[in-house]
Formats: C-alpha cells, sequence, structure tokens
C-alpha cells in the first residue's frame, strides 16, 4: 500500500493543563503508531490566541502532528479527533514531501523564547519575523 | 491641410487616434494633439504603451514581479501566519493579484493556504476588531 505523508493539526480547549493536553498528543500519537503510521514530528506550538472564537474559546492549544501512513491513520484520527470534547478544532492535509525541520509556526515561536529577556519582548507579536532573525544569531 | 500630415504622424505615434477632435478645426485639432503628446511624454512606457488614466490623468504603474517567483522566493505555507497575513486585507480580505503581483497559479496557492489558516483560527475571516 502506498504512504502518504500527512499534517494534522489539531486545537484542544485552553482550560486544559499543559501536561494534559501532551498526554493528550502522546495519546493521539499512540492511536496513530498502533494504525501503522510513522510518527515524523511532533510539535507543541502552545496556548495561542485564536482569530475568532471557536466554542467560545479565545485561545486554544495548538499541537502539530507529521506522519506518514495510509489513508486509515487519518481516518481513525478524525475519528478520535470527533470523540474527544477536549479538541475544538482539527485539520488533516496530505502534503506532497515532509522534512524533520521544525515547521514556521515552531520556528517563529524559539525566535521569540531566545529574545524573551530583550526589551521589546512584549510587542513581540507585532513584529516582523527579519528583526528577530538578527536577534537569534 | 499644412496640419494634417503632422498631425497624422503624432497620432500614429501615439496609436490611439483622439476621437474627440475628429470635427473639430484643423488648427483646435492640432493644439490638442500637441496637448495630447505633451502629456503622453511623461506617461509613456517603455514600449511606447499609452497609460491607463484614473480622472483624465495619467498615473504611474510599476511593473510589479510575482512575489513567489525567483530564486529567493518564499514558499507558501498555510502554517506561515506572517507570510500570509500580508496578502490580506485590513478587513481580512485576500488581496487581489491585480494589486499584489501575485500570479495567477500562486494566487490559487495562496487563496488555498489562506483559507486554510482561517479554518485554523490562525487567519480570521473578517477584520479583527468587529
Amino acid at each position: 500500500m502506498t504512504m502518504a505523508f500527512y499534517e494534522v493539526v489539531f486545537i484542544a480547549r485552553p482550560d486544559i493543563s499543559t501536561q494534559q493536553c501532551e498526554a493528550l498528543t502522546a495519546k493521539l500519537v499512540d492511536i496513530a503508531t498502533n494504525k501503522g503510521a510513522k510518527i515524523i514530528k511532533t510539535e507543541q506550538w502552545g496556548l495561542r490566541t485564536l482569530a475568532y472564537r471557536i466554542k467560545k474559546h479565545k485561545k486554544g492549544y495548538y499541537v502539530f502532528l507529521g506522519l506518514s501512513g495510509q489513508g486509515e491513520v487519518v481516518a481513525e484520527l478524525e475519528r478520535q479527533f470527533k470523540i474527544n470534547d477536549d479538541i475544538i478544532r482539527h485539520s488533516a492535509i496530505r502534503v506532497d514531501e515532509m522534512t524533520k525541520e521544525p515547521t514556521i509556526q515552531m520556528q517563529y515561536k524559539t525566535r521569540i523564547e531566545q529574545r524573551g529577556s530583550r526589551p521589546m519582548a512584549g510587542r513581540v507579536d507585532e513584529f516582523d519575523g527579519t528583526d528577530v532573525m538578527q536577534g537569534a544569531e | 491641410m499644412a496640419t494634417r500630415p503632422t498631425l497624422n504622424k503624432t497620432t500614429a505615434g501615439a496609436k490611439r487616434a483622439p476621437s474627440r477632435s475628429r470635427n473639430s478645426a484643423a488648427a483646435s485639432e492640432a493644439m490638442a494633439a500637441q496637448e495630447e503628446a505633451a502629456a503622453q511624454a511623461p506617461a509613456e512606457g517603455g514600449d511606447g504603451k499609452v497609460m491607463p488614466k484614473l480622472y483624465g490623468r495619467p498615473y504611474f504603474q510599476r511593473k510589479k514581479s510575482c512575489p513567489f517567483s525567483g530564486p529567493r522566493a518564499p514558499q507558501i505555507d498555510y502554517k506561515d501566519t506572517r507570510l500570509l497575513a500580508r496578502f490580506i486585507s485590513d478587513y481580512g480580505k485576500i488581496i487581489p493579484s491585480h494589486i499584489s503581483g501575485v500570479s495567477a497559479k500562486k494566487q490559487r496557492e495562496l487563496a488555498r493556504a489562506i483559507k486554510r489558516a482561517r479554518q485554523l483560527a490562525l487567519l480570521g475571516y473578517t477584520s479583527r476588531n468587529v
């Protein structure tokens, strides 16, 4: 059977703790591996502000999974997403290729963390990536 | 009829004959042609094309190149909110390609990425202060 790469993103409720979110991710990763998927990367984008309210929540934990597997893996994950009340939004997108490099959102996040103590730290979200780059080097 | 040949020369250069001066006197015709030539001189592009006019005034249009083509072009990715944010208006709408200069192929790709980002609440469907 052919394997394909999938990018799965889900948003968990903000009222759960970070540990619970990580446990939830571990559980889903387990389910995917049991179905024969190979997890290429998992990322915790953390608690982010949503662009609009979802189920009355203004924030949510974003989790990214990059995996390769058959369609039934995604079907099973989507079934789990629908059952689980902690998950407020999910998406699974097939992509042509995948690297082990962190995704762009993760890169933004680490850049912000690296310049954490700098005076502009509080306003980092408004900034373009360019000058953040220089701060990281 | 001495002005006729010169007039024809200028209008031939401008490609488009001024239709409004067809029925007027030869003298005013020549003047109109002169005026038109003067107005077009700064507005003319390199290939001699007549520039578009907005409210009667010619405006300059810099040649746009697609920001997603070329060797150092960024990859369109639905996760790259900072990149996508540059191609949506203040109201959250996707900026049309004739303004942003994105090629048709890349615009389709971009629109898909923006719509995916919207579904994941990375970008809004409308402006933030609604």
